[in-house]
C-alpha cells in the first residue's frame, strides 16, 4: 500500500504555473505533463510517450498538440496519438492517459486514481486565494519527506514555539490547550487554539503594525488528504468580533496543499492570503519571504525526520501527548482513505 | 452530525472526549481517548 491515499483529488499546480510551456511534475508516483491549450484549458497527460517512454515534457508543442521530442509521436489534448513518423497508420493503442483536472481558487486539481473522479463539488474550497478583498502570496518547496509527516507537522502547531521562534512561534502557542473535532461524515479535522493576551510574533507584528499584546486564533481545517486551511485571526487584545463582521481584526488564511510526489517526497504548496494592507507591496514581500523561511525550517526538519524513519526498522514506537490529538485524528482519516483506495 | 470532539481542559492535562452519540470520557492519553471514541457504538 502506498504511503498516501489514491482515488483522491490533489493539487497538481498553481494556475499561474500552467501555461504555454510544458510543466513536468511527478504526482503520487505518476509522471505528469501539464500545459494550457489555446482556449485556456489546462491539460494533464501522462508524461511518457507510448512509443519508447520518452518524457513528453521534453518535447514541443504545435498549437494544442504535443510532439514527442524523441521520434515525433504527436498527441492531442485528450492523449490520443494523431500522428506518428513515416507512416499513415496510427496504431489503435497509441494514446497516453489524460487526467481529469478541475481549476478553481487559482489551483489546478488533478484526480489521481483508477476509478471515475469524485464529483467536483467534493473538492474543498479556498476562495481567499483569488477572491475580492484578499491578496495572497505563495510558493512551493520540494520536501524530501513523506506526505504524512507534513500532515503531522501542520496539525500540531505547538512546534511553532520551538522550530519557528522569532517568526511565528511564541511561548504561548505550545502552552495553549487545543480543541479537536473530527467530522466523520465530511472527513474534516478541525483543531482550534484560541490565545488571549499573548505576545505578537514578528510575522504578524510587522505585517499588521500592531504594537503590544494580541488575541490570536488559530483555527485549522484539514481536508485530507490535500488541503489544509489555517484561519488565523489577530487583534489587539480585547477586541472581539462583532455579530456579523470583524472589522477591527486582521485575518490571514494560511493555506497548504500537501501533494505526494513519491512515497517519500511531497510537493509543499504554501499560500498566505490576507485581508489587510491590500495595496502594500512591502507587506506582500515581507509575508512571502518570512513564510518561505518558516516553510524551509519545516522542510529541513522533516527531511531529517524522513532520513531517520527510513533508517529504522518498521514499527518504531512513538509517544503521543495532548498536543498530538489533531495529528492522530488526521492520521486515522488518511489511513482510512488509503485503505479504501 | 457525526462529530467527535476532544477538548483539552485548560489548566490541566486532561482531555475530555465527547462522541456524537453523547457518550463522554476523560483521559490523559489521546491515543487511548481516540480508541475509546472510535469504538462507537461499543464504547468500552
Amino acid at each position: 500500500m502506498a504511503s498516501f491515499p489514491r482515488e483522491q483529488w490533489y493539487v497538481a499546480a498553481y494556475s499561474q504555473e500552467v501555461g504555454g510551456e510544458l510543466l513536468a511534475r511527478t504526482i503520487c508516483n505518476e509522471p505528469v505533463v501539464l500545459y494550457r491549450t489555446g482556449d485556456g484549458t489546462a491539460v494533464a497527460l501522462n508524461d511518457r510517450c507510448v512509443h519508447r517512454r520518452f518524457p513528453l515534457s521534453q518535447g514541443n508543442r504545435d498549437g494544442d498538440l504535443l510532439i514527442c521530442g524523441y521520434h515525433g509521436f504527436t498527441y492531442d489534448p485528450s492523449g490520443t496519438c494523431v500522428a506518428v513518423p513515416g507512416q499513415t497508420r496510427i496504431p489503435r493503442t497509441a494514446r497516453v492517459p489524460a487526467y481529469h483536472l478541475v481549476e478553481q481558487d487559482s489551483l489546478v486539481w488533478i484526480w489521481i486514481g483508477d476509478g471515475p473522479p469524485a464529483p467536483e463539488t467534493t473538492i474543498p474550497r479556498a476562495p481567499w486565494l483569488d477572491g475580492p478583498g484578499w491578496v495572497s502570496v505563495r510558493g512551493m518547496e520540494p520536501l524530501r519527506a513523506r506526505h504524512g509527516l507534513l500532515a503531522d507537522n501542520l496539525l500540531d502547531l505547538s512546534h511553532e514555539t520551538y522550530l519557528h521562534a522569532g517568526y511565528i512561534g511564541t511561548p504561548e502557542v505550545a502552552a495553549t490547550p487545543i480543541t479537536t473535532e473530527v467530522d466523520e461524515e465530511s472527513g474534516v479535522v478541525r483543531v482550534s487554539r484560541r490565545m488571549k493576551d499573548v505576545e505578537c510574533p514578528p510575522f504578524y507584528a510587522t505585517s499588521t503594525g500592531i504594537e503590544g499584546r494580541i488575541d490570536r486564533w488559530q483555527d485549522i481545517e484539514y481536508h485530507p488528504p490535500c488541503l489544509y486551511l489555517l484561519h488565523s485571526r489577530i487583534a489587539p487584545t480585547g477586541v472581539e468580533p462583532g455579530p456579523s463582521a470583524d472589522p477591527d481584526a486582521f485575518h490571514a488564511e494560511i493555506v497548504y496543499a500537501l501533494t505526494p510526489e513519491t512515497d517519500t517526497s511531497t510537493h509543499d504548496f504554501w499560500m498566505v492570503a490576507r485581508d489587510f494592507a491590500l495595496d502594500s507591496e512591502e507587506v506582500s514581500e515581507f509575508l512571502a519571504s518570512n513564510n518561505r523561511t518558516v516553510v524551509l525550517q519545516d522542510v529541513h526538519a522533516l527531511n531529517l525526520l524522513e532520513e531517520v524513519i527510513a533508517a529504522e526498522p518498521p514499527g518504531f514506537q512513538e509517544l503521543s501527548i495532548n498536543i498530538d490529538t489533531g495529528g492522530l485524528a488526521a492520521r486515522r482519516l488518511l489511513q482510512k482513505q488509503a485503505s479504501q483506495s | 452530525m457525526t462529530v467527535y470532539r476532544v477538548s483539552w481542559q485548560p489548566g490541566s492535562d486532561r482531555l475530555h472526549g465527547v462522541c456524537h452519540c453523547g457518550a463522554e470520557r476523560f483521559a490523559e492519553d489521546p491515543v487511548e481517548l481516540w480508541a475509546w471514541l472510535l469504538a462507537h457504538p461499543d464504547h468500552p
